[in-house]
């Protein structure tokens, strides 16, 4: 259970981006998280409102994106998406493929914010 | 009020990656070898990581370790038993050990210095799923299984075992008694990390020892066992 820290990892780096927009208030969060990066998306939802109290991000809503696991296989030279993460075999010749190229994603896509328009 | 998108692109532990990135030009300067040992708790990683310093430092190694656990000192008392110096990081309820807490304790560590070791072992906080995620700047990930756990544990946890550059199976001493199915465990451990290298070892008896020590060696000499 280590998204309590994930959450606030997110939510340092989303405070720091919307600090360029001086009172806007970040409406949502969308996230690349890959199927072999350890986060699981309940589990960061269900501590998304308590990270957030307090912060720019209050309110706002977090959207997961999860890429499944392609990989390069070695013997055919195909890429492919795992069917399940308890075998890492080509798809297309069934020979062991650990060349994982899309899986370990963990990264902050982009923020929808509120801007405040300036006045006069 | 206009809404905005606004594109980041950015990892969440950038900070986390970059700290560790820095860690291992410094690991890689000061030539010391650094694994990170991760495991489920009561796999025998102290045990198994109190052997190897003993060994390597009776070969003429100079060896050092830090140790993370959520309380208590008692691991670092046990390695200490082997002669090197020993490191307790308490990480107070977080399941794993960050590149921010290796970086601090190393600048904190008195009497020791990365130009002064030639190997240094993290022993990560036992928890098979969240040490996967953070990078310590280290050149081997090492992944244990006893043959107490179940030939399966590299399927219930894949995440981990794919991450990992050397797997260990551990207590092999008990293999037996437990009806351990060894060719079950190694199809399991290729199966979610195709072609890793794997120890199958006994710190108790000092079964297997002598293959995890020429591995070490080798790699720290920059060339393949």
């Amino acid at each position: 259970m280590h998204e309590l820290s994930i959450a606030a990892s997110i939510v340092d780096a989303v405070t720091d981006t919307a600090s360029h927009y001086p009172g806007a208030r970040v409406r949502e969060v969308k996230l690349r998280i890959g199927a072999l990066a350890s986060v699981i998306e309940d589990s960061l939802q269900f501590c998304w409102e308590i990270s957030v109290a307090g912060t720019p991000l209050e309110g706002s809503k977090l959207v997961v994106n999860v890429l499944p696991v392609i990989v390069n296989c070695g013997a055919c030279g195909k890429q492919g998406q795992l069917a399940s993460l308890q075998s890492f075999r080509c798809p297309y010749c069934d020979e062991p493929a650990g060349d994982v190229r899309q899986g370990r994603e963990l990264e902050i896509e982009s923020i929808e914010i509120d801007e405040i328009e300036e006045t006069v | 009020m206009t809404t905005r998108i606004v594109e980041l692109r950015r990892g969440i532990l950038k900070k986390n990656d970059e700290l560790a990135a820095g860690l291992r030009s410094r690991f890689t300067a000061a030539n010391v070898l650094v694994l990170n040992l991760v495991s489920s708790p009561g796999t025998g990683k102290t045990t198994f990581l109190e052997r190897t310093l003993r060994e390597l430092r009776s070969g003429g190694a100079r060896v050092a370790a830090l140790v993370g656990d959520l309380e208590t000192d008692n691991d670092a008392r046990r390695l200490a038993a082997s002669g090197a110096p020993v490191r307790q990081i308490n990480t107070h309820g977080i399941c794993h050990l960050d590149a921010d807490m290796i970086d601090k304790h190393l600048s904190a560590w008195e009497g020791v210095t990365l130009s002064g070791l030639d190997y240094l072992f993290i022993e990560n906080v036992g928890n098979l799923v969240c040490p996967s995620s953070y990078d310590l700047g280290e050149k081997i990930r090492v992944a244990l299984l006893s043959v107490t756990e179940g030939e399966d544990k590299p399927l219930k946890y894949p995440t981990l075992f794919n991450s990992a550059d050397a797997a260990v199976i551990t207590k092999i001493d008990l293999a037996e008694p437990c009806g351990f199915d060894r060719e079950l465990a190694l199809r399991n451990i290729n199966e979610i990390r195709p072609g890793i290298r794997v120890f199958e070892t006994s710190a108790r008896s000092g079964a297997g020892m002598d293959g995890w020590l020429a591995y070490l060696a080798a790699e720290r000499a920059g060339r393949n066992a």
